[in-house]
C-alpha cells in the first residue's frame, strides 16, 4: 500500500472521509475514505454499493466498507443525493486501499447545501486530529 | 485435589511462593469484597466416585421409557432413525469432541473441512447454494431466517402457514416480539396451506412468508405453488423498493431425499431440524438446525461459515469466512448472536448423509413412502379411526380418533406400544382434539405396523365401548 | 525453512465429495416388506425431486478413513494445553460420554409422556436446583441452547418485566470490554446498546454509570470477574445504582469458573444469570457446539421465564415426588426453541456436579484462580537471554492479581521486537500449544487473554511459560521466525482476504 497521504485539494471529515468538490460545479462532489481509514480497516474485501438516488445526510452513515476483520460505517461529510457510484469496486474493492483518493472513490453526490463545506477541515487540520 | 485437578502440597507451596501470597484464601481476600463472599459450603450432595455417579445416572435412565423399551411411533420433528455405529465412533474422537471453535485455522483444518463438507451436503439437499455451518435447531433456524428477512427488506410482517410445527410457531412469535415483527397465521384447508388465504395474506408489507414441508400434519405441500404465489403477491412499493417477500421453507431433511428441493421450487431460504440426520433423540437436544439460502443472501447468513482458500505455500485449506457478519466483529450490527453453534451435531449429520449416500437417501425415502401409505391405509380402515386429510404423505400422517387420545395412548402403553403424538396436548388447539400424529422411520417394519394396528385398534374399540357405556 | 505440500496433506484436503465412485455405498435399505404401489400415485411427479442430491457415493471404510484422516488435522483439548481466555477449556471427563449414551437418556423421545420420563425430568429438576444453589438465584430455565441464547432469553425477560409494569425502557448498558454476543443479542431483542467506560482498575467507571443510569435503562449486562479477569470490587454499589433506577442486572456466566462456591451472582445483586454448561460444567466444546445456556433468575423476573418449566410435586402420601413440564405460565416470554433444551448437555453437566459436589466445585474455582495467578507470576518473572523479562514485552494490562484468567498486552512486544500478538500466537502452534484468545477485549492493545483452567498441572503451566519466553527470545534475535510461523502445522497461514472477497463455501461438483 502507498505511504500515508492527505492531498491538499480535498476537504476532510473527522470520521475519516474526504470530499472533492468539482472545480466546475460547486454543488457536485466526490466522496471517499482517507488513507487512515483504509489503513485501520486492513484489506478491503467488500463494498456494498448504495443505490443511485439515495439521499445522504451530513454526519450520518450511508454505506459500509468491509475488511476481513472489521466493518466500518462510511460517514457522509455533506448532505445530498447520490448520482453515481463506483461500479468497479464490485470486482476490485482493494482499490480503496491502493488508491483511496483516486480509483478508490466511492460515490458522487449532488449537494443539497454546499455551505456545509465550511464545517470540514483542510488536510493539515485533519492530519492534526490523527495525533502522533 | 480431585480426580480432575492435580495440585499437590508441594505444588501448592511453590505456586503460592511464586505468586507472592501466603494462601489460596489470600488471593480471594484481596480480590472479592467480604460482603459478597459465600461464607458457607454450597448445599449440594457430596461428590461421588465415578462408579457411584454411573450407578445414579443409570438409575435415572431406567426410569425413562425410551425407543429401546417400547415400539414407538413418536415423531413431530424428532425421529427414531437408526444411527450407524460409525457416527458414534467419529463424534467420540478427541479431535472432534474436545476442541473449541476454529479460531486458529492452521490447527483446525479437520473441523473447518467438516463444516465445508456439511455446507456442501446441505446445499445439495436443499438445492440452494449458500449454507451456513449450523444453527441451534429447526425452530430457531426459522426465527433466524425471519430476522434475516427483516434485515434484507426492512419490513416487519411475517406470514406463516398453520402447517408449521407448534414449537416453530411459538418460537417465531417470541423472537418476532423481540425484533419488532408481527406474525399472521394462514390456516390449512384439506390438510395443506389454504392457497387462496395464503395469496391474500401476502402483500407489499410482507417481509417473510413461511411454510413447512411436509407440514406438521405430515402433508406434502405444493412448495412451488406457494413460492410463486408469495412472489406474485409481493409487488408494490415497500420500503426497499418493491422487492418480493423472502420465502422460507422449513423442511424435513429425510423427506428431501425424494421431495422437490426447496431451491427448485422458488424458495429463498430452506431451514429445518437436523436431528433425523445421524443425531440421537436425547430427549429433545442437542441437535442442529440447517440453514441454506440463495446466493444473494450470502453476506447476511447468520452463524458460522467455512470457506475455501490457500495457504502461503499454495496448500488448499479452509477458514471461517465472512466473519464480519458475526457477533465477534460487528457486535450490534451482527446478523445473529450465535457464538457456540452445533458443530459436533453437524459432523454427525454430514457423516450420516455420506453413509446414506446419493442413492441411499432416495431408497430410504421410497421405503418410507411405501410403508407410510401402508400404515395410513391400514389404520384408517379401523372403525373409529379416520385420516385427518388425504394429502400425499412421506413418513408421518395424522389420524382423527373417535375416542379420547390420552386414554387410547395409555391403553397402548400398557401393551408396550407408543402409537404417536397426542397433537392437542402439543398444540393446545381445540381443533386438534382427537388427533394422533403417527411417524415412521426405517426401524418400523411391516410387522411393527401390523402390531400398531392391532394394539391401537383394540384400544380405540375399548375406549369407544367405555364411552358408550358411560 | 522450505515447506512443501506432501501427497498425504493434499489427499487429506480433498473433501468426501471428491472421493468414492459411482455406485459405492454404505447404507443398505431394508427390503420393501409392504405391497408395492405405483409411487407416482402416492406422490405426484410435480412434488418429486428432479435431480438426486449429489451426496457422496462411498463405502463405510472410505468414510472412516476420510474422517479419521481429517481429524488428525485438528488440535484438541485431549491432546494439549488450550488456554483460550473466556472459553474455560477444562478437561472433558469421559464418564460423561458413557452416561449420556445410555439408551434411557439417548433414545428418549422429547414427547414421551411425563409418567414415562421421570428419570429425565428428575435429572433436569436436580440440575436446576444445583444451578440455583451455585448462582444464588432460585428460578431456573434449562431451555436456552447456548450462552448467547441464554443472553437473548435474559434480555427478552427484562423487556417483558418492564413492559408488564407499563414501562418502555429501550437501553441496555454494557461495558466496553463486553463479549461480542452482548450487543448483538440486545439488538435482536429490540433494544439499544449504550457503552460504559472502564476505569483505570479495569472495572466499571462508576461516574459513567451514574451518568447513564436512568429511567430509560432496562438492564446492565456484566460479567464478574470481567473479561480482563478482574473481580469488580464495586459490584455492590453497581447493583445499588442499577436497581435504584428500576433496571435489572444481568450476569454473563462465561466467567463463572472463577467463583463457584466462593461468591454467588445472586448475592452480588444480579437478577438474571446465564450459565455456559460447555464452559464451567464440562460439556465438550465439540469444535463449536453443542453447548447449553440455562438461566437462573430472581423472584421478580421469574414469571417471564421461557416455557416449559420443570415442576415438582410432592407425593401426598410421602412417596416419591413426580416431575412434569409446566406450560401454563401466562406471563412467560414463550419458547425460544423446540422441545426442552439440550438434554444431552444436562446429563453431562449433572454427572459433573454429582462427581464433584459442592466442595469439588469450590476446589475447581480455587485451583482455576491459583493456576491463573501462578502462570501470570511465572510469565512476569521469566527471564530472557537479553536480561529482560517476559513482563517487559507482555505486561499485564490491568491489576496485580487476577481471577481465573488474565490479559496481557503485546504492545511493547510489537514496538520493540517487531512481532505482534498474532505472530506470537502462530509461533505457539509450532510449540504444540493452542494459543490464548487474541485481540480480545478490544480495550487492550494487542490483547492476549490466557485462561489455563484448574485441570492443568504445574508442569504444563511451566512449559507454556517457557515457550512464550523462547518465542520472545527468538524474536529478539530474528523476528522473521514468528512473522512467517507456523511451519509444522497441517497448513500454514491462510489467505483469509481471498476467502472473504470471493467466498467459496461449498465443494464444486462436476
Amino acid at each position: 500500500m502507498a505511504d500515508s497521504s492527505y492531498p491538499d485539494d480535498l476537504l476532510y471529515h473527522a470520521e475519516h472521509d474526504w470530499v472533492r468538490i468539482d472545480a466546475d460545479d460547486p454543488s457536485s462532489a466526490t466522496l471517499g475514505i482517507t488513507w487512515y481509514a483504509q489503513d485501520s480497516l486492513g484489506e478491503v474485501v467488500f463494498f456494498d454499493l448504495p443505490a443511485i438516488g439515495t439521499s445522504v445526510s451530513k454526519d450520518a452513515p450511508y454505506a459500509e466498507v468491509e475488511s476481513v476483520k472489521a466493518v466500518s460505517d462510511v460517514i457522509a461529510p455533506l448532505s445530498g443525493e447520490i448520482v453515481e457510484v463506483n461500479e468497479s469496486l464490485s470486482d476490485d474493492p482493494q482499490a480503496i486501499n491502493e488508491d483511496p483518493y483516486g480509483a478508490g472513490w466511492l460515490v458522487k453526490v449532488r449537494l443539497s447545501d454546499p455551505g456545509e463545506r465550511d464545517a470540514l477541515m483542510d488536510a493539515s487540520a485533519y492530519v492534526a486530529t490523527l495525533g502522533g | 485435589m480431585s480426580r480432575y485437578t492435580a495440585i499437590t502440597a508441594a505444588d501448592l507451596d511453590a505456586m503460592l511462593d511464586a505468586i507472592g501470597v501466603d494462601s489460596v484464601r489470600e488471593m480471594f481476600d484481596r480480590q472479592i469484597p467480604p460482603a459478597v463472599r459465600l461464607d458457607r459450603a454450597l448445599e449440594l450432595p457430596d461428590g461421588q466416585a465415578e462408579q457411584d455417579v454411573y450407578a445414579h445416572l443409570s438409575q435415572l435412565a431406567a426410569r425413562n421409557t425410551s425407543a429401546e423399551d417400547e415400539l414407538s411411533f413418536l415423531g413431530a420433528g424428532m425421529y427414531d432413525h437408526y444411527v450407524p455405529a460409525i457416527v458414534d465412533m467419529l463424534i467420540e474422537r478427541s479431535e472432534f469432541l474436545t476442541p473449541y471453535t476454529p479460531y486458529q485455522p492452521e490447527i483446525s483444518q479437520g473441523g473447518l473441512q467438516v463444516m465445508f463438507e456439511y455446507q456442501t451436503a446441505i446445499s445439495e439437499l436443499t438445492g440452494l447454494p449458500a449454507s451456513n455451518a449450523s444453527t441451534y435447531d429447526g425452530p430457531s433456524a426459522v426465527a433466524a431466517a425471519a430476522y434475516m428477512a427483516k434485515l434484507h427488506n426492512g419490513r416487519t410482517r411475517i406470514v406463516a402457514s398453520a402447517g408449521l410445527h407448534p414449537h416453530t410457531m411459538q418460537t417465531l412469535r417470541t423472537y418476532a416480539h423481540g425484533f419488532g415483527m408481527d406474525v399472521v397465521e394462514v390456516a390449512l384447508r384439506d390438510g395443506v396451506t389454504d392457497a387462496a388465504a395464503w395469496e391474500e395474506a401476502i402483500d407489499a408489507e410482507t417481509s417473510a412468508a413461511i411454510f413447512a414441508q411436509p407440514n406438521f400434519y405430515g402433508a406434502v405441500e405444493d412448495a412451488a405453488a406457494l413460492s410463486a404465489a408469495a412472489k406474485g403477491g409481493g409487488e408494490g412499493d415497500g420500503p426497499v423498493g418493491g422487492a418480493n417477500p423472502v420465502v422460507i421453507c422449513q423442511a424435513d431433511p429425510i423427506a428431501l431425499g425424494i421431495l422437490a428441493a426447496p431451491g427448485e421450487c422458488g424458495v429463498d431460504v430452506a431451514v429445518g431440524e437436523g436431528q433425523p440426520l445421524g443425531n440421537r433423540l436425547d430427549f429433545g437436544g442437542p441437535s442442529f438446525g440447517f440453514f441454506a439460502a440463495r446466493e444473494e443472501y450470502l453476506r447476511r447468513l447468520p452463524g458460522r461459515i467455512a470457506g475455501e482458500t490457500v495457504d502461503v505455500d499454495g496448500r488448499r485449506g479452509f477458514v471461517l469466512t465472512l466473519q464480519t457478519r458475526e457477533q465477534h466483529i460487528r457486535r450490534e450490527k451482527a446478523t445473529s448472536n450465535i457464538c457456540t453453534a452445533q458443530a459436533l451435531n453437524a459432523l454427525a449429520g454430514v457423516v450420516y448423509l455420506s453413509w446414506l449416500g446419493r442413492d441411499g437417501i432416495v431408497e430410504l425415502g421410497e421405503l418410507l413412502l411405501a410403508r407410510t401409505h401402508y400404515a395410513r391405509e391400514k389404520l384408517a380402515a379401523i372403525p373409529g379411526i379416520e385420516k385427518l386429510h388425504s394429502q400425499p404423505v412421506v413418513r408421518e400422517f395424522a389420524l382423527r380418533l373417535d375416542a379420547d387420545v390420552a386414554a387410547v395412548r395409555r391403553r397402548c402403553a400398557a401393551d408396550g406400544v407408543n402409537p404417536g403424538v397426542d397433537v392437542q396436548a402439543l398444540s393446545g388447539r381445540e381443533e386438534d382434539r382427537g388427533v394422533l400424529l403417527v411417524a415412521l422411520t426405517e426401524r418400523r417394519s411391516r410387522a411393527d405396523i401390523e402390531r400398531l394396528a392391532d394394539v391401537l385398534g383394540a384400544a380405540v374399540v375399548a375406549e369407544r365401548r367405555e364411552a358408550v357405556a358411560a | 525453512m522450505i515447506t512443501t505440500e506432501t501427497p498425504l496433506q493434499r489427499d487429506r484436503a480433498r473433501t468426501i465429495f471428491e472421493k468414492g465412485a459411482r455406485g459405492r455405498r454404505a447404507f443398505v435399505a431394508p427390503a420393501l416388506d409392504v405391497p408395492a404401489v405405483d409411487t407416482t400415485e402416492l406422490l405426484p411427479a410435480r412434488l418429486r425431486r428432479g435431480e438426486r442430491a449429489r451426496l457422496p457415493e462411498v463405502s463405510e471404510p472410505e468414510i472412516v478413513r476420510h474422517y479419521v484422516g481429517i481429524s488428525k488435522r485438528n488440535f484438541d483439548l485431549d491432546s494439549g494445553f488450550y488456554p483460550l481466555g473466556s472459553c474455560t477449556m477444562k478437561h472433558n471427563p469421559r464418564l460423561h460420554e458413557r452416561v449420556a449414551a445410555l439408551p434411557g437418556h439417548a433414545r428418549l423421545h422429547p414427547l414421551q409422556d411425563a409418567e414415562r420420563s421421570q428419570g429425565a425430568l428428575e435429572l433436569m429438576w436436580n440440575l436446576q436446583q444445583a444451578l440455583a444453589e451455585v448462582s444464588g438465584l432460585p428460578h431456573v430455565s434449562l431451555q436456552p441452547s447456548a450462552g448467547s441464547h441464554g443472553e437473548l432469553a435474559g434480555v427478552l425477560l427484562t423487556r417483558a418485566y418492564h413492559e408488564d409494569r407499563g414501562e418502555t425502557r429501550k437501553k441496555v448498558l454494557t461495558p466496553d470490554t463486553a463479549h461480542g454476543t452482548n450487543p448483538a443479542t440486545v439488538t435482536m431483542a429490540g433494544l439499544e446498546v449504550v457503552k460504559l467506560a472502564t476505569n483505570a482498575d479495569g472495572g466499571i467507571d462508576l461516574d459513567d454509570l451514574r451518568a447513564k443510569a436512568g429511567e430509560d435503562v432496562a438492564c446492565l449486562m456484566l460479567t464478574n470477574p470481567n473479561t480482563l479477569g478482574l473481580f469488580d470490587r464495586n459490584i455492590a454499589e453497581i447493583a445499588q445504582i442499577v436497581h435504584g433506577v428500576g433496571a435489572t442486572l444481568y450476569y454473563d456466566g462465561a466467567n463463572l469458573n472463577a467463583v463457584m462456591g466462593l461468591s454467588r451472582p445472586g448475592d452480588m445483586g444480579f437478577d438474571i444469570v446465564h450459565f455456559n454448561l460447555h464452559k464451567s460444567f464440562t460439556q465438550p466444546h465439540g469444535g463449536g457446539g453443542p453447548g447449553s445456556g440455562p438461566i437462573a433468575v430472581s423472584e421478580r423476573v421469574a414469571p417471564y421465564l421461557p416455557l416449559p418449566v420443570v415442576a415438582r410435586e410432592d407425593a401426598a402420601d410421602g412417596g416419591e415426588p413426580t416431575f412434569s413440564l409446566e406450560h401454563d405460565r401466562p406471563k412467560s416470554i414463550g419458547r425460544l426453541r423446540g422441545f426442552h433444551g439440550n438434554y444431552g448437555c444436562f446429563v453431562r453437566s449433572y454427572a459433573y456436579i454429582r462427581s464433584l459436589g459442592g466442595d469439588g466445585l469450590k476446589d475447581a474455582s480455587e485451583v482455576a484462580v491459583l493456576n491463573a495467578n501462578y502462570l501470570l507470576a511465572r510469565l512476569r518473572a521469566h527471564s530472557l537471554p537479553n536480561g529482560r523479562t517476559v513482563a517487559d514485552y507482555l505486561p499485564l494490562a490491568y491489576g496485580e492479581l487476577c481471577m481465573h484468567e488474565f490479559v496481557l498486552s503485546g504492545g511493547p512486544m510489537k514496538q520493540e521486537l517487531k512481532i505482534k500478538t498474532l505472530d506470537l500466537a502462530k509461533r505457539l502452534l509450532d510449540y504444540g500449544f493452542h494459543p490464548p484468545t487474541v485481540y480480545f477485549p478490544l480495550l487492550v492493545d494487542e490483547a492476549l487473554m490466557v485462561e489455563p483452567t484448574e485441570t492443568e498441572t504445574r508442569e504444563t503451566l511451566d512449559a507454556f511459560a517457557d515457550a512464550i519466553a523462547a518465542i520472545l527470545a527468538e524474536a529478539a534475535q530474528n523476528p522473521e521466525i514468528a512473522l512467517s510461523a507456523p511451519y509444522s502445522t497441517p497448513v500454514r497461514r491462510l489467505d483469509e482476504v481471498a476467502a472473504a472477497k470471493r467466498p467459496v463455501i461449498r465443494q464444486a461438483l462436476d
